[in-house]
């Protein structure tokens, strides 16, 4: 009798056994599926939707669905006239899509009150910083309001627009050469 | 043929551990080392290098941002984003921080935090390069892991009267 019970036991562990072993069989594919994405969003580049007024005319007001990579960011291969996503210095949730204007040394002019007056100040862009701003500069909130951002704020620099279908394509450097932004730059 | 199978074999579950590695590291916990006197006594207490402690770093704060007074967090610094620090923050966005050796009271702004070092004597902090960006805050120290005998939480700590929240 006792010897039965044992052999008894004995199966049902094996049947639970085998059950742990269909599960982890199940969930370890689904998991290694989850880690890859993290990865490649991690490393090498994402999707970001943006929208909002500040990169009038370049991207929409609506919202667009454009890529980011991270790995010209990561080794410092960006460069002034990039697009780049930058998360944001005063709130560390979001994150802001901006044009790059000036690396560490460089130094910017910008328009103080765009719109009220033409004062325009210029400054050097200190070390490890970058100056960012949105291509409409009457309405965005960039470097010339919070000043400088640490490079490590960088996420990624956007290269390819995907949404809206009509404008599918690259948006490399100068890619789009906007009138407001030459407007910001000193004329005297 | 056969050796190839096994070395394929061997590369993808080599691939697989880092994928899920990495995963964890960037998302959950990592190890680090503290270099340098800095954060003396909390870390480093004895100044010999061949000691360097290794300590726990919880990155699930980072889902959220919140911080409270007196965690100690790791960065990447303001002006080289290669370097990585280790400081404790004394002041939140709002806050009234009075700057080390000079009377002058300073706000942190929004969505930045103010960073010391526990050793004020060594310390590359706010107080030389300013407010940190809580967007650069990559995790919070939780535990010291190595040396063995000094295993255990990190506690948080607050210095008397340099912060007042008015």
């Amino acid at each position: 009798m006792a010897l039965r019970n044992g052999v008894r036991e004995i199966l049902s562990i094996i049947k639970e056994k085998s059950l742990v072993r269909e599960a982890w069989d199940k969930i370890f594919p689904l998991a290694k599926f989850a880690c890859s994405l993290h990865v490649i969003h991690k490393y090498l580049g994402l999707i970001v939707l943006t929208y909002g007024p500040s990169m009038l005319p370049t991207l929409s007001l609506t919202g667009d669905l454009v890529l980011a990579e991270r790995i010209s960011t990561r080794f410092g291969l960006v460069g002034p006239g990039d697009i780049v996503v930058v998360r944001s210095p005063q709130n560390p949730r979001i994150v802001v899509t901006k044009r790059l204007i000036g690396l560490e040394g460089d130094s910017v002019t910008y328009v103080v009150e765009p719109g009220k007056s033409d004062r325009s100040e210029t400054i050097v862009v200190p070390k490890g910083h970058i100056w960012v701003e949105g291509d409409n500069i009457y309405v965005s909130n960039d470097s010339r309001k919070f000043g400088p951002v640490p490079y490590g704020l960088l996420q990624g620099k956007i290269f390819w627009r995907i949404w809206p279908p009509k404008d599918f394509g690259s948006l490399r450097r100068n890619s789009t050469k906007d009138p407001i932004f030459d407007k910001g730059l000193p004329s005297a | 043929m056969g050796t190839q199978n096994i070395l394929w074999s061997y590369s993808k579950k080599i691939f697989t551990c880092g994928l899920i590695g990495l995963t964890i590291s960037d998302r959950y916990a990592s190890l680090a080392a503290v270099r340098g006197a800095s954060m003396s006594p909390t870390f480093n207490p004895s100044t010999s290098s061949l000691l360097d402690d290794y300590v726990l770093v919880e990155k699930l704060c980072l889902s959220t941002y919140k911080f409270s007074h007196g965690d100690v967090v790791v960065f990447s610094s303001p002006q080289n984003h290669k370097e990585r620090h280790i400081k404790r923050i004394i002041g939140l966005p709002g806050d009234w921080v009075g700057i080390r050796h000079s009377s002058d009271v300073f706000r942190v702004p929004q969505g930045h935090c103010w960073v010391e070092g526990d050793n004020p004597a060594s310390s590359m902090d706010s107080n030389t390069f300013g407010p940190v960006p809580l967007g650069l805050v990559q995790g919070r120290v939780t535990h010291i892991v190595w040396p063995p005998q000094r295993l255990g939480a990190v506690e948080k700590r607050v210095p008397e009267g340099r912060v007042s929240s008015l």
